[in-house]
């Protein structure tokens, strides 16, 4: 069946399938890859509280209603590294890297927001 | 095709077959078919029979569909030329739309397009050299040339937002694997032709 199948694909057709693969090889690699992060904004109770460069290792105390959350910035990436949430969602999500990426913690209404140079968008409605 | 109002036609007929059609009932118009406005409408029919077949396959993902028709469309540019395949594609099209009920809604113009950018590819890439590239890489070039419509509408008119570009790559493998696939099918329905005559 697949020798019978390759008897149809002449030589063209193999270049075009190469082109094809490297086509969607190279799409996937430049729009796959988001672009990476430059500043991380956190916000408390809905407001900023402080929006931080990411070029500096730091840890970060955020107070919320239920207590403090603890966010660290290490190597261009950001973590909630604790929060006192009781299903810990936030702190589960692991590093964050790219731009637009965020973690939320509901509970204590903090959040970790990564922005690149232009800011993406946050909602999108049909 | 030529439409003619009827009463024309029944001066000129024979006189026995005059007074059967007084005796039937009249059609108000008159479609005078020619053999390959018939082949058209076979051909039409089997792409809308395989648009049927595969609207019951399941999709992971909205608009990822094998588009089993186009290996109609492929036999019939490769058989009868472009004009003819042009006409099947895009009755296909038409009638597909009617038959699910998405005429004239977004889905019909995302078909419309894509088969429209399509059509355009395979007018070029039907002079490529018969030596080194068959339908394969036809059904490729019409199936990237597909994405390219459908997403260009996707953006101009539902969706304007840069978001969409995250689809890309997977639209794009589909149409990779699909085309070759329904490139594949369409050569082998070629071959056994040109064998056969």
């Amino acid at each position: 069946m697949q020798t019978v199948m390759l008897r149809y694909l002449k030589v063209g057709d193999w270049l075009t399938l190469v082109l094809g693969a490297v086509c969607v090889v190279l799409l996937t690699f430049k729009l796959w890859s988001g672009e990476l992060a430059d500043q991380a904004i956190i916000r408390s109770g809905g407001k900023i509280f402080q929006t931080v460069p990411l070029s500096r290792n730091q840890n970060i105390e955020v107070p919320g209603p239920l207590g403090i959350s603890l966010i660290a910035i290490l190597n261009r990436k950001a973590r909630i590294a604790s929060d006192p949430s009781p299903r810990q969602y936030c702190v589960r999500q692991g590093w964050l890297q790219q731009a637009g990426e965020i973690a939320l913690c509901l509970p204590n209404q903090v959040s970790v927001e990564l922005v690149g140079s232009r800011k993406r968008y946050d909602s999108l409605n049909y | 095709m030529r439409i003619e109002d009827c009463s024309e036609g029944v001066t000129e007929r024979g006189a026995d077959e005059g007074v059967n059609s007084l005796l039937a009932p009249r059609a108000s118009i008159l479609l005078h078919t020619t053999a390959e406005d018939h082949h058209v409408a076979r051909m039409a029919a089997v792409a809308l029979g395989l648009t049927v077949l595969e609207a019951a396959i399941p999709s992971p993902l909205p608009g990822v569909k094998p588009g089993l028709a186009n290996i109609v469309t492929l036999i019939v540019l490769a058989r009868y030329g472009w004009r003819t395949a042009a006409w099947v594609s895009l009755l296909r099209v038409l009638a597909g739309s009617l038959l699910f009920g998405n005429f004239l809604t977004p889905g019909f113009f995302l078909s419309l397009s894509g088969a429209l950018l399509s059509l355009l590819v395979l007018a070029f890439a039907q002079y490529l050299p018969r030596r080194w590239f068959g339908p394969v890489s036809q059904s490729i070039f019409a199936a990237f040339a597909h994405i390219a419509g459908q997403m260009a509408v996707v953006y101009w008119w539902l969706i304007p937002h840069a978001g969409i570009a995250y689809l890309i790559p997977i639209f794009a493998a589909a149409a990779l694997v699909f085309g070759t696939v329904n490139g594949l099918i369409a050569a082998r329905f070629i071959n056994n032709a040109v064998n056969s005559d």
